[in-house]
């Protein structure tokens, strides 16, 4: 990629941009509910609970106002679950009591998750009016076969047409998420997938190795003797993912990220520069004041405890060296890479820092450590979260 | 029962001394629970099973690896009272030299053979060592209420080994207690009664040593002339240490005090010695003031025959392991050890065994009793290499072998293998010593429908898995003794395993210049498998010298990465991470490769794919 040596600062891989969202202001809104579970999903999610709809909405707005009061939001991030099943004017009462509480910047990026199955003209429009300005489609794949393999319900036409109409209805910036690796796709049907996304003029194209995680269907299947995803084949896919997004105009600025510039996502970076944030709903995490905490996972205890005020269903704090390696598990994700600091430092020293180093895996540059090969992230992570206190 | 006897010291003429010859599960252990039920030395209630396999191996096993001795009363079909010492042997052919001290204890021993399954050549080989120690050899048949017993054809191979004629050999069923009461009349009368010199200078023979965490090591003992007291002050001759009595007795099989053993008595006795490897099974007893002339005979260093590196996993146990040893060998006379540095494995010691079985016994209490982790390197046997200089060395560690240039050729040890197997399976069987490299064969027919093959075979081909395809082979119905038969010249050479080009000490073998290819090839592919992908490729290699002669490689590791790291993810898969990271502490470098722990072990497990 052409690019000089003087970085644009909103670049999406630019180091200034990473280190600048630890000051941002952040929060997450759970929507647990789905019309039917993913096999291969492992979030919160609920299923024929819609009747308690506004029970979950009631215990949103309590976690809301019972949270001290904190600067105007740079970033809300509604995710799910499906938040685009709900009403857009249940999801503007949301918004309001957000504003409420802490008031929102004038530049505030509101995002939320989306079905293609269903979004519609109208819905998108209803969505921009109650102050969404991003939107991010759950399009998984553009090849038929692979949408089946996955268990999602919607054609892949009903991908691009959410795209054209989320356009249309002036969203800032909008994303495809897609999974690779799924049973029986190989690199042509992934690469004519990617392709077609591409093609959509997209804002911002996230990429995700389908994952085995316990509990869900997909080990089920797997543990009863279904091929897992080959590692191999995945990393074929991913390179090829990051050629043609590459080409076509888009950043890579995480290992599972890429974006034009302009159109990272905030809330994330946020999150990646180890900022505070808040969350609020079913099982949602939130750090503050060096404390991590989260909510009940399970629905009724959840809507219970919310209700009354004690959403929070365990803590633990986050401080000194932990903090410190934690900084840096969460910085390597992203291109911009991360301050090296006390920790980098103790990695530099470290005989598996160095072996990382000699791979071409991670790389000090001046005062900064990246990683070099995204795909070997979690070699350098273990390594960081394996450094004893100086 | 005869209480009178129970605590005294006995006449020689009313003892008699016997041990029991059998192949494993043909019945030793329940045969010698049915004679203590009957002699009263253990009520039927009371009666673990199989009391004299105490250990827990052992049960399972189903062998015996101690010798005991346990003191029985019996009345006489003469109607006298007599004291039958029941002396029990270990079974297996890698404990030739337990078997013999224990056999240089006794006047007379039962070979016992399955009535179904006929002589096993480990018995064979027991009841040879027991003709020529001048034992009187009784032959009896167990199992004879099995279904598939033929005691017909099994008498006729008891009598072709041992003479005699077919009306002199016992009927038993050791299950159902059939012919048991005969049993000890007939031990009464055949089996002489000892004969020692109760004027002479004392000798007593040690036959077997444990340790006792309270009392010390305690010494089995057969008294031979002489008599030994409670307080004496003795002297061990081979040893030269001298100790005072503390306590001496006999096993009922409770440990009972006696103030005196007898000539012709087997007992118990405790020094006091609590140093290991102090007192040295074989060794013989006799007075300090007035010592016997000539010690007993029989009395040998310990002759181990198959070598082995046993390292920790971790390294911080090396001390705790060198601690297991020692105990070990006070049990354990036959195994020796030294320190040894492998560069792959770190610090641990070289063993020496008596064979393969007795390599995992010793590597099961050490994990088991000791709770150690422990690696073990491929098995290997002591070579004699001619040097240019003239000088003839043994080395026990393929690392220890001198390069090509400062050697002319190289000796391995061959055994003498003595195989019985039904006759249909005799094809298979010449195939498999064939393809070992075996020589100078010959063939008996025991009976028409079983024969003894013998045949010279290097004993590294016998100690990796000879013995499991054998058993294959044949359905599980031959059976394998051997005895060390010398060193002869072979064309062998090391070959070496590479790890991204770093030789690993611990996968070197010296094997025959016709098999390198072969073990090169298995080698590399097992690790091929058992090693990780890593952040570069791997090649594994197989060497001879410069030569490469087998070639693998594992490719580097291409994806190592959680797709999704979000707000409400990063506790979870920090901790999933960090469990990894745990994984690796297993791990050993090797070079700049991390090697499983247990790679090592499945790398060099001797069974074969």
């Amino acid at each position: 990629m052409p690019r000089s040596e003087s970085t644009p600062t909103d670049w999406p891989d630019s180091p200034e941009l990473a280190d600048r969202a630890g000051g941002w202001t952040a929060a997450y809104v759970h929507i647990p509910f789905c019309s039917r579970l993913c096999p291969y999903c492992d979030f919160a999610v609920v299923t024929g609970r819609e009747g308690d709809l506004d029970r979950y909405l009631f215990a949103l707005g309590a976690e809301i106002d019972s949270e001290p009061a904190w600067k105007p939001l740079d970033s809300v991030y509604f995710g799910g679950g499906t938040p685009s099943l709900i009403d857009p004017t249940q999801l503007a009462r949301v918004l309001e009591k957000l504003d409420r509480q802490f008031g929102l910047a004038a530049d505030v990026e509101i995002s939320l998750e989306a079905n293609p199955e269903d979004w519609s003209p109208a819905k998108a429009v209803a969505l921009r009016e109650a102050g969404f300005t991003r939107v991010s489609f759950g399009a998984q794949s553009f090849e038929q076969r692979t949408l089946i393999s996955l268990g999602r319900r919607h054609r892949p036409e009903q991908g691009e047409e959410a795209v054209a109409s989320a356009r249309a209805a002036g969203f800032r910036s909008v994303n495809l998420d897609l999974i690779y690796g799924s049973a029986g796709e190989d690199l042509a049907r992934w690469t004519s997938s990617v392709e077609r996304a591409l093609g959509l003029g997209l804002d911002h194209l996230s990429c995700y190795g389908l994952t085995v995680e316990p509990g869900t269907a997909l080990h089920r299947r797997v543990a009863a003797g279904a091929p897992a995803p080959d590692p191999d084949i995945q990393a074929d896919q991913w390179e090829t993912a990051n050629a043609l997004a590459t080409d076509a105009g888009l950043v890579r600025y995480e290992v599972s990220n890429w974006a034009r510039p302009g159109h990272t996502v905030r809330y994330n970076l946020a999150v990646w520069a180890q900022a505070d944030f808040l969350g609020f709903g079913l099982s949602a995490h939130r750090f503050r004041g060096g404390i991590r905490s989260h909510n009940y996972r399970h629905f009724d205890t959840y809507l219970e405890a919310a209700t009354a005020g004690v959403p929070v269903a365990g803590y633990e704090e986050v401080s000194g060296w932990d903090r410190e390696l934690e900084r840096l598990f969460l910085g390597l994700r992203r291109a911009a890479g991360v301050i090296s600091g006390a920790g980098g430092a103790a990695l530099g020293a470290s005989p598996e820092g160095a072996r990382l180093e000699e791979a071409g895996v991670i790389a000090f540059d001046q005062d900064r450590l990246r990683v070099r090969r995204p795909l070997l992230t979690d070699a350098a992570s273990r390594a960081v979260l394996a450094l004893p206190p100086p | 029962m005869a209480h009178n006897l129970a605590d005294q010291m006995v006449e020689q003429f009313r003892i008699r001394n016997f041990c029991i010859i059998a192949h494993i599960d043909h019945g030793k252990s329940t045969l010698a629970d049915r004679l203590l039920e009957q002699t009263g030395a253990i009520s039927a209630r009371d009666m673990r099973e199989q009391v004299l396999d105490s250990m827990d191996l052992e049960r399972e096993r189903g062998i015996t690896i101690k010798a005991q001795a346990v003191r029985l009363h019996h009345r006489g079909g003469d109607g006298r009272d007599y004291v039958i010492n029941l002396i029990d042997t270990p079974g297996h052919v890698d404990f030739s030299y337990e078997v013999s001290r224990s056999l240089a204890a006794c006047e007379g021993a039962l070979l016992l053979a399955d009535a179904a399954q006929g002589v096993q050549a480990q018995t064979l080989a027991n009841a040879y060592l027991a003709i020529n120690a001048g034992l009187e050899v009784i032959p009896a048949l167990n199992k004879i209420d099995l279904p598939a017993a033929d005691p017909e054809r099994v008498t006729q191979e008891l009598v072709g080994i041992l003479g005699g004629s077919t009306s002199e050999v016992l009927a038993l069923s050791a299950k159902t207690g059939e012919g048991v009461p005969a049993l000890l009349d007939e031990v009464v009368r055949l089996v002489p009664p000892p004969a020692g010199d109760p004027e002479a200078p004392l000798r007593a023979l040690v036959f077997d040593s444990y340790y006792d965490p309270y009392r010390g090591v305690v010494c089995y003992v057969r008294v031979v002339d002489g008599s030994l007291l409670a307080g004496d002050q003795i002297r061990f001759m081979a040893t030269s240490e001298s100790h005072t009595a503390d306590e001496v007795g006999v096993l009922t099989p409770k440990a009972v005090p006696m103030q005196e053993l007898g000539p012709g008595e087997v007992g118990y006795l405790i020094t006091g010695v609590k140093e290991i490897g102090r007192i040295k099974v074989g060794d013989t007893v006799t007075h300090a003031r007035r010592p016997a002339v000539q010690a007993l005979p029989g009395y040998a260093e310990p002759k181990p025959m198959v070598f082995s590196g046993l390292f920790p996993t971790d390294g911080d146990d090396f001390e705790r392991l060198r601690e297991a040893l020692e105990k070990l060998t006070l049990n354990d006379a036959s195994l020796q050890y030294e320190p040894e540095t492998s560069k792959a494995l770190g610090f641990g010691f070289r063993l020496g065994f008596l064979g393969l079985l007795h390599m995992e016994i010793v590597r099961e209490r050490l994990e088991r009793e000791y709770g150690l982790d422990l690696v073990a390197t491929a098995p290997s046997v002591a070579f004699r290499v001619h040097l240019t200089s003239g000088e003839l060395r043994e080395i026990r560690s393929p690392q220890d072998l001198p390069e090509p240039d400062y050697r002319t050729s190289i000796d391995e040890p061959y055994v003498k293998a003595m195989i019985i197997t039904p006759a249909e399976y005799i094809g298979g069987v010449m195939e498999l010593i064939q393809s070992r490299r075996g020589l100078e064969g010959s063939m008996h027919y025991l009976s028409p429908e079983r024969v003894e093959l013998t045949y010279q075979v290097p004993l590294s081909e016998v100690v990796f898995d000879f013995f499991d395809v054998l058993k294959s082979r044949t359905k599980g119905y031959a059976s394998l003794d051997y005895e060390p038969s010398g060193y002869r010249p072979s064309d062998l050479v090391k070959v070496d395993v590479l790890l991204n080009s770093v030789p690993v000490d611990a996968f070197s073998s010296i094997v025959h210049r016709d098999k390198a290819a072969a073990y090169g090839k298995l080698m590399t592919e097992r690790l091929r498998e058992l090693i990780p992908r890593q952040l570069f490729d791997i090649p594994i290699q197989a060497a001879i010298g410069g030569r490469i002669i087998a070639r693998e490689t594992v490719k580097a590791r291409r994806k190592d990465v959680l797709a999704k790291c979000y707000g409400g993810d990063i506790t979870r898969k920090r901790k999933l991470l960090e469990r990894q990271k745990e994984g690796k502490k297993r791990m050993k470098m090797v070079g700049s490769v991390e090697v499983p722990q247990e790679a090592f072990v499945a790398a060099l497990r001797v069974d074969a794919d």
